[in-house]
């Protein structure tokens, strides 16, 4: 069984316990339960949907449910083509997204405007929203879009936790002392 | 035959007001030569002749020729399958004609994009507002001088834009006659 470094474990000698950091046991959590609010504007919601169906399963990576209330998802998945009209409400709607929160860009619309060079589409979502993951395709296929996904969980898996939650005076040593 | 019948029969209600009626590939168009009676017209051909759907209204700019504006409006009479095509010309310093709103309901908004997109007004519209566009756009996106990438206009608090990296200009394809290497989307001159 292969260890990874930051986890000691071996059944045989240790029994059901692990041994890690509070960071990676955190961002391994956050990582495989990320809740995406698909923010469906064009095709690749089609696309989106069908990775949300049983072929290629989302939920196998822990994003089976798909809040649509800002409020109770981590991750907005923009798929689809924005345009000027609907940025706004879309920085509306990731502004009300709680901490932390990420953004897939999914499709060339989103990424960058796509095949649409005209006066009415934003030429990448980029301009109102900080994406961590750009997906290429037109639409992509549902496994370029797991495969975005794991780079995802990969990039939060890397991401200080602690660190942050002390920035915000949120451990209890900072709160007792 | 049925399909030049309702052309004929507006031209004998209207006169002078309604062209010679013309037909190509089975289908009928008439030129309304005054803008301001196409209300009346449409009115007429709704009740009368019984074109009770209103397929489209379409604008054309005819940039470089006076009257600048062509409004097409496509009717069609659901009982019969029969088409019709009305046709009038607005000068760009006029820019106004009346709404037929009155006529059929679903003008409401093809009258409201025509306004968005080409900045034509529609009198007795009760709502005449940009449908596509934002309102404060200052453009009218679809006129032949406006380029297709756009301007920057800044409207804080409702939109942006900018204007999009056409790189070289569009990519144009060809018909389909052609083999699938000379289709590849190009910048196209007319030689090629």
């Amino acid at each position: 069984m292969q260890t990874q470094s930051e986890v000691g474990y071996n059944t045989k000698i240790e029994g059901d316990v692990v041994l890690t950091t509070v960071d990676a046991a955190l961002s391994w959590f956050r990582a495989n339960s990320v809740w995406p609010m698909p923010m469906g504007l064009a095709c690749c919601a089609i696309e989106l949907m069908a990775v949300g169906a049983s072929r290629f399963d989302i939920s196998r990576f822990g994003s089976e449910v798909m809040r649509f209330s800002p409020r109770q998802a981590d991750c907005m998945i923009v798929a689809g083509t924005v345009t000027y009209k609907a940025a706004g409400f879309l920085k509306r709607i990731y502004d009300q997204m709680p901490e932390p929160r990420w953004v897939i860009a999914m499709g060339a619309c989103a990424s960058t405007g796509g095949m649409y060079r005209s006066y009415a589409v934003l030429q990448g979502v980029d301009n109102v929203v900080p994406v961590d993951v750009y997906v290429s395709g037109c639409p992509p296929r549902p496994e370029a879009l797991l495969d975005a996904l794991m780079k995802l969980q990969k990039k939060i898996g890397k991401q200080p936790v602690v660190q942050d939650m002390k920035m915000l005076n949120l451990t209890k040593s900072e709160v007792a002392a | 035959m049925t399909l030049l019948e309702p052309a004929s029969k507006l031209k004998a209600k209207f006169g002078d007001l309604i062209s010679e009626p013309s037909e190509y590939r089975g289908e009928t168009t008439v030129t309304v030569v005054n803008a301001q009676e196409i209300a009346v017209v449409c009115g007429f051909a709704k009740k009368q002749l019984g074109f009770n759907y209103l397929v489209d209204i379409s604008s054309i700019d005819n940039y470089g020729s006076d009257p600048r504006w062509t409004v097409v409006y496509t009717l069609r009479n659901i009982v019969n399958g029969v088409e019709i095509r009305l046709k009038t010309d607005v000068s760009e310093e006029k820019s106004e004609l009346p709404s037929v709103l009155g006529v059929w309901r679903t003008s409401n908004w093809h009258e409201r994009e025509i306004y968005d997109m080409m900045g034509i007004r529609f009198t007795n519209h009760p709502d005449l507002r940009r449908i596509l566009m934002w309102e404060g756009y200052p453009y009218f996106p679809l006129r032949k001088d406006f380029p297709l990438a756009g301007k920057p206009t800044e409207l804080p608090g409702v939109a942006f834009t900018k204007p999009a990296p056409l790189e070289g200009g569009p990519f144009v394809t060809l018909p389909s006659g052609a083999g699938a290497i000379n289709r590849e989307p190009r910048v196209r001159t007319v030689e090629n």
